[in-house]
């Protein structure tokens, strides 16, 4: 053996071991479970209790049973009207935070905008049901410059804005951080090639920008499809969503094997997502 | 004896002491077993520490039963109707009756059709009471709540939350509908499902039990479907506008059982356990816990509860609600499926 192959052996011997606790964490706890999960989803739920079927049943029961398809179809479009929202509302304030705030206030800025993500999901959530609420403190005030009152509790647009207030500040940090890494001179150089303010903004700043919106945007739309908290609490029951099909399996009928079922289709959900964004990006670079 | 051999003794006598104080009694519970007052006597007198998991429904129940290992739990609280169910799937055990208070318990709560398989009891009810309609009484009359077909009628549209399970509503409904809930059958579920989608076009919001309670309670809604003694009870002092009221055409009524599972590590403890809370101070505070207040199965708590608390629990007319409450329909697994998939459009609608 050559000294040559001799250090290229040792340098992927050494790339092994190095890698290998991040190999094993990822069998370990995503892996085996999913591969797990992957199985069960093959199973039946019995009078007498699990029973390894081996078939695609609970998938076809699925396609077959209108409620669940409405459960996805619910899920879908909030977590899509949750995404476009958050990404249009952290944005300017990303650019805000980046641009218009005086360097020594922004760490203020960016501490206030994380400052939801301190409390408890669960706590979040409550509060804005309080808020929503038919005699709750946006209706009050609603109610003292005479308009409303808003019956917006129990309802989807509960949900959304409870979803959008907390992945707007999600996506902000990571606008955040692509406009702070954009040279300066970039549109300085814009400008001194006669670009106006928008075109600068669309040719130069968007693109450049738009790694970082990618990645806050599939975050949300992750993390906001697979969440059953705010459908619960914020939804009142009135808008099923996937997540909370799936604790139905788990909590109603023991029917582990359906809820595997689910939740392989809910990762289905979020894959083909990421391809979408991934072929997106490709095709805008 | 030695210094070493006294040193000896006492980490021996010490181990045995934490030994006898870490023993664990695990029980699978509804939220009203876990207040730390219910079991602190029992903790106390046996010295051991009683570890509750709560659960909602008896699909969740049998989830965790079907993941942990054998041993892993050893007092089951279950809904009585499906107590026979827990049997067949080999779940509970043989009950001791010798020590429990079978002369004391409401008559009606006995339910050996439910506790007694094959001459073998494996089961004894613990609480009770009715899913009903409970209602705020400074927005609505006892008359208004009369005829439980206009829950789905559309005359209380927005201002009616539903208690978020399947059995005790739709057995509602089918009592409403004038139908015995010991008997409902596939070609009942129609109607059934046509009310109850109905229902819940008028519907607000649809919870579990705190979610439910907290919704009329709040003042978020004026009439709990699925509601009772359960939701208004234990709020009577500081919300005494909440009513709850059995319509002309009747109610549903829940209980709930307790038994000692087939693989428990500890048997007799399990034993001693259910001897507990089937005694005049375990009923008398499972009957007050904050989760939700419902009657006792023993009558004998009559003798620790205070007056105040019977007069929210009214003591005095359970003869007459029994008589009008059917109890919750008892499905075999082809007609609980169907009604669950009912459940699941009225969730989704």
């Amino acid at each position: 053996m050559s000294q040559r192959a001799s250090i290229e052996t040792r340098a992927t011997r050494r790339a092994w071991w190095l890698a290998a606790p991040a190999l094993i964490w990822t069998l370990a706890f995503f892996i085996l479970p999913f591969g797990t999960m992957a199985v069960l989803s093959l199973w039946q739920r019995t009078d007498v209790g699990l029973e390894a079927t081996w078939d695609l049943g609970n998938y076809a029961n699925f396609l077959a049973n209108p409620a669940y398809i409405q459960a996805l179809t619910n899920s879908l479009e909030i977590t899509v009207t949750v995404t476009i929202l958050s990404v249009l509302l952290a944005y300017p304030l990303a650019w805000i935070i980046a641009e218009e705030i005086p360097e020594r206030f922004r760490r203020l800025a960016l501490a206030l905008a994380v400052i939801p993500f301190w409390t408890s999901y669960v706590v979040r959530s409550y509060a804005w049901s309080l808020v929503l609420a038919k005699s709750g403190v946006l209706n009050d005030w609603l109610g003292a410059v005479g308009l409303g009152p808003l019956d917006l509790a129990n309802s989807r647009a509960a949900t959304v804005i409870g979803f959008t207030h907390f992945f707007t500040m999600l996506l902000t940090l990571s606008i955040y951080a692509s406009l702070v890494q954009m040279p300066p001179n970039l549109r300085r150089a814009a400008a001194d090639l006669g670009a106006g303010a928008f075109a600068t903004f669309r040719l130069i700043v968007l693109p450049l920008t738009l790694p970082g919106v990618m990645v806050g945007a599939f975050l949300t739309f992750a993390l906001c499809i697979g969440d059953y908290v705010t459908p619960q609490i914020l939804g009142g029951g009135n808008d099923l969503a996937l997540p909370q099909l799936i604790m139905l399996q788990i909590g109603r009928r023991a029917d582990l094997p359906m809820a595997a079922a689910l939740s392989i289709i809910l990762m289905l959900a979020v894959t083909l997502a990421y391809l979408g964004m991934a072929r997106w990006m490709k095709v805008v670079r | 004896m030695t210094k070493t051999n006294l040193l000896a003794a006492l980490v021996g006598s010490t181990c045995l002491a934490n030994a006898a104080l870490s023993q664990e009694l695990n029980a699978l519970v509804w939220c009203d077993h876990t207040d730390a007052s219910f079991v602190a006597p029992f903790e106390e007198e046996f010295g051991v520490t009683v570890k509750l998991k709560e659960y909602e429904g008896t699909g969740a129940a049998l989830s965790l039963i079907e993941t942990s290992q054998p041993g892993d739990w050893d007092v089951l609280v279950v809904d009585g109707i499906d107590v026979p169910r827990v049997v067949a799937a080999g779940i509970l055990g043989p009950l001791n009756t010798d020590e429990l208070p079978y002369d004391t318990l409401f008559p009606e709560l006995v339910m050996e059709e439910n506790h007694v398989i094959d001459g073998v009891t494996y089961a004894i009810s613990e609480k009770y009471g009715y899913n009903t309609v409970s209602f705020n009484s400074e927005v609505f009359t006892a008359e208004d709540m009369a005829d439980m077909t206009r829950l789905w009628s559309g005359d209380f549209a927005g201002q009616l939350a539903v208690y978020d399970y399947y059995l005790p509503v739709m057995g509602m409904i089918a009592v409403g509908l004038g139908m015995d809930t010991a008997t409902l059958s596939m070609d009942d579920l129609p109607a059934i499902e046509e009310a109850l989608l109905a229902l819940k076009d008028s519907a607000s919001s649809v919870g579990e039990v705190v979610a439910s309670q907290t919704a009329i309670a709040t003042g978020e809604v004026d009439i709990l479907v699925g509601g009772g003694e359960w939701v208004t009870a234990g709020l009577t002092a500081d919300l005494p506008n909440l009513d709850w009221i059995i319509p002309e055409q009747g109610a549903v009524r829940w209980s709930q059982s307790i038994g000692v599972f087939a693989d428990s590590a500890q048997p007799d403890l399990a034993q001693e356990f259910v001897k507990y809370v089937l005694s005049p101070e375990g009923q008398a505070a499972l009957a007050t816990s904050s989760c939700y207040w419902a009657m006792p199965a023993n009558a004998a708590a009559a003798d620790v509860l205070t007056d105040d608390q019977k007069r929210a629990l009214r003591w005095d007319d359970q003869a007459s609600y029994l008589a009008r409450a059917q109890l919750y329909p008892a499905p075999d697994a082809e007609l609980d499926a169907a009604m669950q998939d009912v459940w699941t459009r009225f969730l989704a609608r």
